[in-house]
């Protein structure tokens, strides 16, 4: 599909209500969203960067952890799209009790948001809340689980610099198994038939990945060879007293992104991160910022795109299957 | 002349026998007086009933000795919304169980002579089946003073575990043993090395996919090789609870090898259930220990058919909605058992992994002689606590026809076969199918 937001777009291409993970997508619908996307990577570019597809439609983010640039970006890809957008963060450490999520939900419900985007610190809490909502529920990121939206951003990202997704080799590095980047990754590289390497300390690598169709290593610059892209993850430094890593320093000198160990990597190698960094910890700062080869500004870019994109697609198909409900009650 | 009163005499009839103690398995039928059993057999009754006897007729299914449940969850004192003595007395008749053995994890803890007679006066006044109760090996479940195990099995107490929670220091573990040998006790132990087993499921590849805090299997086997030396260092008496995995099953049968004075059970969603029941975050599969691998359900079954295995019991934990309406992370782990325990234990019969006399050990006179109680057994003498049912009848499970308070059950809609008809204590019919 060429760039066709705006009003002639089909939606055939992705018809789920909801988007919770990019496991189960197909190839076909992970595609029609970034096609979708692409098109508004260009009308961003412009001076005029409102659309009115969601004229009269309400986005509430609802953010149960903190995150300033993902909830940024939701907010400024609904305005772009003419939605009202209001912002709930909920200090998760405040409410506990879980009944309140289910509560939440009825709360919200009663104000008819047309989307939600929810973020939320336990891994499966979003599709709970989803199963809650008469709305279309987007995945902000549930816990360890996925991080659907990421995931699209980062595929964007790199068929938009390298042509295309499929026979590419992808190395994941770092803290894995607290990842939802990870995990939404992985379904979706693999999905386009990418080969994903992934590598970390034994200690932050989940039980039997490998099943999930990928790679792993411990040595950077074994699981760094010939790679196209290097995809480094935050180490959650909060979690360093839980003794997965000794100290940052010795975290950085194993597994740090550096020079010297990007040498093992393709000389053309792209480098990724989902932000914020911590730089001198899983990355060294001089390559963090090296304008030719890491792509980190670019994917905050195309973040908005993509979230465009989704936000017009699961719309779409709320209020087409609500005008078809409407059809057969009559 | 003093004139006795007339006895209470039950005559079941046109039976079939079914008692686990004795291996008899035979038409036949039963006499029941004053709560007692007086007389069973093929042939009783064959010239008439006795004096004033009402008849049951069982229309040829069986009568069994009624459960006993070593592992329920009654929630009272201190979460009466979850469930009471009243409503898991009524859940357990549905059963088919009619003694079962409360857990000490109340509000306050089971952990003094007080709380063991209140829960014996809440049996007696709730007036159901028999109700027994362990109590704490350690003040409070906290893991640090052992309770005074003498005096509350003076008053009661048939067994001491902390419940949901191991018994975590080795040296607390080694003196409860110790000191419980002494009076000849039994120290029971939810086998789970804690600093393992922080998570939430079975740590493996669904929990990696759904991004769950996986608990290793070795988090058990590690508890339970740890326990097993110290019995052998003590001699104590040892039973582990519900075991849910293959290298446990065969350390256990290892130490009873050995000849190690060791007995364990399980639960029924350890061998009807793996991991994948958890599929998309469903609370309802949240289990402590978790649900494991397929290896591990088929060595459960094993284990049972092989004997190492000693007992079943339901692991009965009500829940309310409050409690696994949750992220899965955060739910509260635990099935309400009392009335599904029958019907998914007799799937290993219809499976034909065990005769039907060998199943019915597993649920009766095995758990009554792990706890010493007089139970799970026709025999004259014995108490009329009967369980009269048809093992072919098919039903589907449904939590919201369940007596027990709440219904947090993975199992609705499950075609099962085997279905309670009557359950009797003491003579005493406590439920009817309707």
């Amino acid at each position: 599909m060429t760039s066709t937001h705006g009003t002639t777009a089909s939606y055939e291409g992705y018809r789920h209500r909801h988007l919770l993970g990019i496991e189960g997508l197909t190839a076909s619908e992970i595609l029609f969203l970034l096609d979708l996307s692409d098109g508004y990577v260009a009308l961003n570019r412009g001076a005029d960067k409102k659309k009115d597809l969601l004229t009269g439609r309400t986005v509430i983010n609802l953010f149960f952890e903190n995150s300033t640039r993902t909830r940024t970006s939701f907010e400024l890809a609904a305005k772009r799209l003419s939605a009202d957008v209001i912002n709930m963060s909920v200090a998760w450490s405040s409410i506990k009790k879980g009944e309140t999520l289910i509560d939440t939900a009825m709360t919200l419900n009663a104000m008819h948001p047309d989307v939600l985007v929810v973020r939320h610190p336990d891994s499966g809490a979003v599709q709970l809340l989803a199963e809650k909502m008469n709305c279309a529920v987007i995945n902000g990121g549930d816990g360890s689980h996925e991080h659907p939206t990421q995931a699209l951003l980062d595929a964007l990202t790199i068929r938009r610099r390298l042509g295309g997704i499929e026979g590419l080799q992808v190395a994941i590095c770092g803290d894995i198994a607290h990842s939802r980047v990870a995990r939404s990754n992985i379904h979706l590289l693999t999905t386009l038939g990418a080969r994903v390497r992934l590598i970390a300390p034994p200690t932050l690598m989940p039980g039997q990945i490998d099943r999930m169709g990928v790679e792993t290593f411990s040595d950077m610059r074994k699981g760094l060879k010939d790679c196209d892209i290097v995809m480094m993850l935050r180490l959650q430094t909060e979690r360093m007293q839980g003794s997965y890593v000794p100290s940052t320093r010795e975290y950085f000198h194993f597994f740090g992104l550096d020079q010297e160990k990007l040498q093992a990597a393709k000389p053309d190698a792209l480098i990724m991160h989902p932000g914020p960094m911590n730089r001198g910890v899983e990355i060294d700062s001089e390559l963090a910022d090296d304008i030719h080869r890491s792509v980190i500004r670019e994917q905050v870019e195309m973040g908005v795109a993509v979230r465009m994109a989704c936000l017009e697609t699961l719309n779409h198909n709320l209020h087409a299957a609500r005008s078809r409900q409407e059809q057969a009650a009559q | 002349m003093t004139v006795l009163p007339p006895k209470h005499r039950t005559a079941y009839v046109n039976a079939r026998l079914l008692d686990p103690a004795s291996g008899l398995d035979a038409p036949g039928g039963l006499l029941a007086e004053d709560g007692k059993i007086t007389d069973l057999g093929p042939g009783l009754f064959k010239d008439g009933l006795p004096e004033g006897a009402q008849r049951v007729d069982c229309g040829g299914a069986c009568l069994a000795p009624g459960l006993v449940d070593m592992r329920v969850q009654i929630r009272e004192p201190g979460e009466e919304h979850k469930e009471t003595m009243v409503t898991a007395g009524r859940a357990a008749a549905a059963g088919g169980v009619t003694s079962m053995v409360g857990l000490p994890n109340t509000e306050p803890v089971i952990d003094d002579v007080a709380g063991v007679e209140f829960i014996a006066r809440r049996a007696r006044e709730a007036k159901g089946v028999k109700v027994y109760t362990y109590a704490a090996v350690t003040r409070k479940l906290e893991g640090k003073e052992l309770t005074e195990m003498g005096l509350l099995a003076e008053n009661g107490a048939v067994a001491f575990t902390d419940g949901l929670k191991p018994v975590e220091n080795a040296q607390v573990m080694r003196r409860a043993l110790a000191y419980a040998k002494t009076f000849g006790l039994l120290i029971v132990q939810h086998p789970e090395e804690p600093s393992l087993a922080g998570g939430a499921m079975n740590g493996g590849e669904l929990a990696t996919r759904l991004g769950l805090p996986g608990i290793p299997k070795l988090a058990e086997v590690m508890m339970i090789e740890r326990d097993l030396r110290l019995v052998e260092m003590t001699g104590g008496r040892y039973h582990v609870a519900h075991v849910s995995t293959a290298e446990s099953v065969e350390a256990i049968r290892r130490a009873k090898d050995r000849g190690l004075d060791v007995t364990c059970d399980t639960a029924p969603h350890y061998f009807a259930l793996n991991e994948l029941a958890v599929g998309e975050y469903r609370t309802f599969a949240k289990v402590s220990p978790p649900l494991r691998s397929e290896d591990d359900r088929i060595a459960i079954l094993e284990g049972i058919a092989d004997g190492t295995i000693d007992a079943i019991a339901s692991d009965h934990s009500p829940h309310d909605q409050e409690s696994k309406r949750l992220p899965f992370g955060l739910a509260e782990p635990g099935i309400v058992g009392l009335e599904t325990l029958l019907p998914l234990s007799l799937q290993l019969y219809h499976w034909e992994k065990c005769g039907l006399l060998d199943l019915l050990a597993h649920l009766t006179v095995k758990p009554a002689g792990i706890l010493g109680l007089d139970a799970g057994r026709l025999a004259k003498g014995a108490p009329a606590d009967l369980l009269i049912f048809k093992p072919d009848l098919s039903w589907k499970i449904q939590p919201d026809s369940f007596e027990s308070k709440s219904k947090n059950s993975p199992f609705e809609g499950l075609p099962v076969q085997g279905r309670v008809v009557r359950t009797v204590v003491d003579g005493r019919a406590l439920f009817e199918a309707a």
